[in-house]
């Protein structure tokens, strides 16, 4: 890739102007002294990674952070911009209080001190999509410090072994977020697009605590769960919903940490992994060549799987921070005792009230289902994992009265690997055609009463099918879609005899084994049953006549 | 009637004496007569005219909104009004238009009050003399009064005085009887100094007390909607309509009484007033002093406490706030980018390059000048060195005042500014900066404190100028102060001589010779 190529000159470039160019003489010594030192002693084997996260999350609150006009993602342009966001000479920033009750709730979900009095500061900078000049923000006193995220990663050879760890969040801080830019270049033209100008960010930052890509990933899927189920942000990256930045850098452990760089536009948790796993080895093989790493912003070129200098100047940028002089300093109270008179409890923002209603959190799920279902726990990842399927697991138990460590394999293998190949999100508050139901209609537990024999074994195409004909026809029963389109399990004693009787017949060699006794072959006839009637066999019967005839 | 008071219009107005329409159009004939004094940037006939209609008709049905309702007023031009251009007497804006109306001016609007133009002022309320604004400088009504022109022999074309500023429009357009109240912004005495130089009442409230909403920033740490009235009794008016909390002001702050009107005599004996001894600045004029002392005695003989009192911090106040008021201005100015509104530069070879010639073009060199020293205080390395000691003196300043009050002074009594009205070619030999260190020297302190402080005329000067004298209270004391405030323009005798029709009518006759000033941009 050509673009590559020339990052590559370009950077060699500026390790020989580092080196024989620019530096006073006296620092250019040491700098080699310090590169010969490295060679000489170190090993370059034993670098490591060393990764923090910045990640800015947009709060879901129906307005902005600072003016009344409505959050949306995909409104016509510049449709929800307030006086205020177009920043209108006169206007003012009114703090919206669900903001901030969500950047508490965030702050205690993560274990962070809340701090009782917050300020907000002015962070300048001119680009066409902040159309203030400044972005409100929180630099000297965020509202939330000193966290913790717990989070997890299955390793080992099954990777079926749970291994913690913990990443500790500095600060969260509120802040605004920017419009965008749209670039015609074409024309040469710039559009701006003000709608997202202004919606509330939490900006959360995560101590360098962790040490390759898959780590970073499972963190910020924690995190992403996390924020999900407090419901103060919806989480989505392809939407930009959550952003993450990624401060990569390698040291050999014990010494100080090395210079970092910022790596950018990563939108989704895979390409994150790659992201970081990427600058890492690019970092490592500079020095193993003896270079030098800068310190500089990188974008992540999904294409390529490389990250590439973005050559700003953002090194150079001095924000000129200053306090937000429109708005006072924003207190928080401990509990209603503490709020001093003639506050307005509606106003205040409350911490022990947002405490309670702090909903359980993925990791706590995750221990109660282990421990009251006696499920694995790589299968309560995978139920938190995904919005919804906990309690539809959960509904599933009550209604069908199974055992819960049966039906787990056919909610996590079965049913979840379905509706992936459907395209087919668990949780669809977007589409519910009931409004608020969590789960699609045409999953409903009762649909699986009827189904179960089917479901607790192998009739994946009927289910299939049935799953895309509810799609299709909402509000028509199980039952009868089942009877309409002929989807129901083929039960038909007779009908089952002829085709398991052809089978045995066209396969001698098999039958012949099982009759030695390797009863494993028998499941290969039971697919090929399976075959003749499109997966619509009831798998319980077939055995059943599949035996009798070989025995 | 021009010359009547709010309180003598409105009721001439209920009484049928006069209706709004006959008042609206005798105020737009006197701004037509008055036109040579540049202290409108626009006249808004039309608007005043249909406002006026409207509030004939509650008239004629008896159902008038309040004391407001049928009055002239003006609006200094970096207030933001629906569908009226609003400059900020910039080429930035001279074309902008803004979409809603700042909450001060929405309030007359609702008390049924008669909007007859936005007034001029300097660029963006930067300066003490309303001479540095895109529209061309204010003139003083006062140059063109009997009593100066004989005093100092002056020719009115070239020996013409200052409004004094930033908001000299709308301090002239209350002391040429144009309107009888004008909305004027106080950052560092921008309302109390031109109304000092122009002989009217001005008030700078407490901070908070009246929404900033809608008033195109200087600084907004510091600025407060200023009431320019011809008697304190009108600005207690004015402000009771005007006060109160603002949903779209966090920094506003609850009504501090529903009962603003003034009672007919104020008594002082029970008070104590203090003589802050930094005030004996160098470069007071001797009038000026001779008035303090003059006013300090008259307070003594009442059986008011007349104490000396220190506020050692004070003589920081300017060098603080230039730091202060350039890195707010720096920020506030950010904005101005040619982008979603105002002047765009046909500059377009990059963004960054159309910037750059936006604002060059926009802004004039104070404006400029501002920007560039705030972006330094506010570089990484000099944040410290500058802001925060800054921030530190402004606190001392501030804990000055508060020391004082909590030791029972009930005002402090100063001069507004250091001397009457300069001569716009002695104003205009030094630059605006050091025009506005000097001029703001004795109003700034109490914008550092958020403190209320009253400008009242008290006497003309040797050269038949007005001179006015300051009283600052604690916060949130501002119907105190103007009690107090009342008092002195009972005591003075200033209204008794009835100046403003001596300068008017001798004003209408030199109006043949003065040639029409163009709008300079």
């Amino acid at each position: 890739m050509p673009a590559i190529e020339t990052e590559i000159c370009h950077f060699f470039n500026c390790v020989l102007y580092l080196f024989f160019s620019s530096c006073p003489q006296s620092t250019c010594v040491h700098l080699l002294m310090d590169v010969l030192s490295f060679l000489l002693h170190s090993d370059p084997q034993r670098l490591v990674g060393v990764v923090g996260l910045e990640i800015h999350a947009q709060i879901n609150s129906k307005t902005k952070l600072f003016s009344g006009s409505p959050v949306g993602f995909s409104a016509p342009p510049n449709s929800l911009v307030s006086f205020f966001d177009a920043s209108l000479p006169g206007t003012l920033p009114v703090l919206n209080k669900r903001c901030v009750e969500a950047a508490v709730m965030t702050g205690l979900a993560l274990k962070c001190t809340v701090n009782k009095k917050s300020f907000f500061d002015r962070k300048h900078y001119f680009y066409a999509d902040l159309p203030a000049g400044f972005q409100i923000t929180q630099q000297r006193q965020p509202i939330a410090v000193d966290g913790a995220l717990l989070y997890s990663l299955l390793g080992g050879k099954k990777r079926n072994q749970v291994i913690q760890k913990t990443v500790r969040i500095k600060q969260i801080q509120l802040e605004q977020d920017s419009g965008k830019s749209l670039h015609d270049d074409l024309r040469s033209q710039t559009f701006i697009d003000l709608n997202r100008a202004g919606v509330g960010l939490m900006e959360l930052v995560m101590e360098p605590d962790m040490s390759c890509g898959e780590e970073a990933a499972a963190a910020v899927r924690e995190l992403q769960l996390i924020l999900q189920a407090l419901g103060t942000c919806q989480g989505n990256m392809a939407e930009g919903q959550m952003r993450v930045d990624a401060n990569v850098s390698v040291h050999e452990p014990g010494e100080p940490l090395g210079v970092r760089a910022e790596v950018k536009n990563i939108n989704s948790i895979r390409y994150l992994a790659k992201a970081i796993d990427f600058e890492i080895q690019r970092q490592i093989d500079i020095l193993q060549r003896g270079g030098v790493v800068l310190k500089e912003t990188r974008a992540y070129d999904s294409k390529s799987g490389e990250t590439i200098s973005m050559r700003d100047k953002e090194g150079l940028q001095d924000y000129r921070f200053m306090p937000e002089p429109n708005l006072p300093p924003l207190i928080v109270y401990t509990d209603n005792a503490s709020l001093p008179p003639g506050i307005d409890v509606r106003q205040a923002v409350v911490v022990e009230a947002i405490r309670k209603r702090l909903p359980e959190l993925p990791g706590v799920k995750r221990d109660r289902l282990v421990r009251s279902y006696g499920i694995l726990p790589e299968h309560s990842f995978t139920l938190v994992n995904e919005e919804g399927l906990v309690e539809y697991f959960e509904e599933v138990l009550k209604a069908t009265a199974k055992e819960p460590r049966k039906v787990i394999g056919w909610v996590t293998n079965d049913l979840l690997g379905h509706l992936k190949e459907q395209n087919i999100p668990v949780s669809q508050r977007s589409v519910s055609r009931t409004g608020n139901a969590i789960i699609p209609s045409c999953l409903s537990p009762r649909l699986l009463l009827v189904y179960v024999p089917a479901v607790t074994h192998t009739s994946h195409v009927g289910l299939t099918q049935v799953f895309q004909e509810m799609w299709r026809s909402p509000g028509k029963a199980a039952q009868q879609l089942i009877q309409e389109k002929d989807l129901g399990l083929v039960a038909d004693t007779n009908q089952l005899h002829s085709i398991c009787q052809k089978v045995v017949d066209s396969h001698p060699h098999e039958v012949d084994a099982i009759r030695n006794g390797n009863k494993k072959v028998l499941n290969k006839l039971m697919g090929l049953v399976q075959k003749e009637t499109k997966g619509r066999a009831d798998p319980v019967l077939v055995r059943a006549i599949l035996q009798d005839k070989t025995s | 009637m021009l010359s009547l008071t709010i309180r003598e219009v409105s009721l001439a107005l209920r009484e049928g004496r006069i209706s709004p329409t006959e008042l609206c159009r005798k105020c737009l004939d006197q701004i037509r007569t008055t036109q040579h004094l540049n202290a409108y940037i626009s006249v808004t006939e039309e608007t005043a005219l249909r406002q006026a209609a409207e509030a004939e008709t509650r008239m004629r049905q008896g159902v008038p909104r309040g004391p407001l309702d049928g009055i002239p007023f003006a609006v200094k031009d970096n207030f933001c009004t629906e569908g009226i251009q609003t400059t900020c007497a910039s080429r930035m804006l001279k074309d902008y238009t803004p979409p809603y109306s700042a909450t001060v001016v929405q309030k007359l609007f609702d008390q049924g009050a008669v909007l007859m133009g936005k007034t001029n002022m300097d660029e963006f309320a930067m300066g003490s003399g309303s001479t540095d604004g895109a529209y061309g400088p204010v003139r003083n009504p006062w140059s063109y009064a009997t009593f100066y022109r004989e005093a100092n022999g002056a020719e009115p074309d070239s020996d013409w005085v200052v409004t004094g500023g930033s908001s000299g429009g709308s301090a002239a357009a209350v002391a040429s009887l144009t309107s009888f109240l004008a909305l004027g912004s106080d950052t560092g005495g921008s309302t109390r100094n031109p109304g000092a130089l122009c002989g009217v009442v001005a008030l700078k409230p407490t901070y908070g007390l009246l929404s900033r909403h809608g008033l195109i920033p200087l600084m907004n740490s510091m600025d407060v909607p200023g009431i320019l009235t011809r008697t304190v009794h009108d600005a207690a008016i004015v402000l009771g309509a005007l006060q109160g909390l603002d949903r779209k002001d966090s920094t506003t702050i609850p009504p501090l009484s529903t009962q603003m009107e003034l009672p007919e005599k104020s008594d002082v004996r029970n008070i104590c007033v203090g003589i802050p001894k930094e005030y004996h600045a160098p470069g007071l004029q001797e009038d000026t002093l001779a008035e303090w002392r003059r006013v300090a005695d008259m307070f003594d003989r009442e059986g008011a406490r007349v104490v000396q009192v220190s506020l050692p911090h004070t003589q920081y106040s300017i060098v603080c706030y230039h730091i202060l008021c350039c890195v707010e201005v720096a920020s506030n100015m950010a904005r101005f980018d040619g982008l979603e509104y105002g002047h765009r530069s046909p500059v377009a070879t990059s963004t960054e390059a159309m910037y750059a010639s936006t604002r060059h073009e926009g802004f004039n060199d104070v404006v400029r000048g501002r920007i560039l020293s705030g972006n330094y205080f506010l570089l990484k390395q000099n944040f410290e060195h500058y802001f925060t000691k800054a921030q530190k003196v402004r606190r001392m300043i501030a804990d000055d005042f508060k020391r004082v009050f909590d030791s029972g002074v009930d005002v402090l009594l100063t001069p507004s500014t250091l001397a009457d009205a300069a001569r716009y070619c002695d104003f205009s030999q030094e630059d605006n900066r050091t025009r506005s260190a000097q001029e703001d020297v004795f109003t700034q302190p109490a914008n550092m404190a958020g403190l209320p402080a009253v400008s009242v005329p008290t006497a003309l000067s040797k050269r038949g100028l007005p001179i006015g004298l300051q009283l600052i209270g604690p916060a949130q004391q501002d119907k105190m102060l103007l009690t107090v405030a009342q008092w002195v323009e009972q005591s003075v005798g200033f209204l008794a001589h009835n100046h403003y029709e001596d300068a008017v009518m001798s004003m209408n006759k030199w109006r043949s010779v003065d040639a029409p000033l163009g709008f300079h941009v």
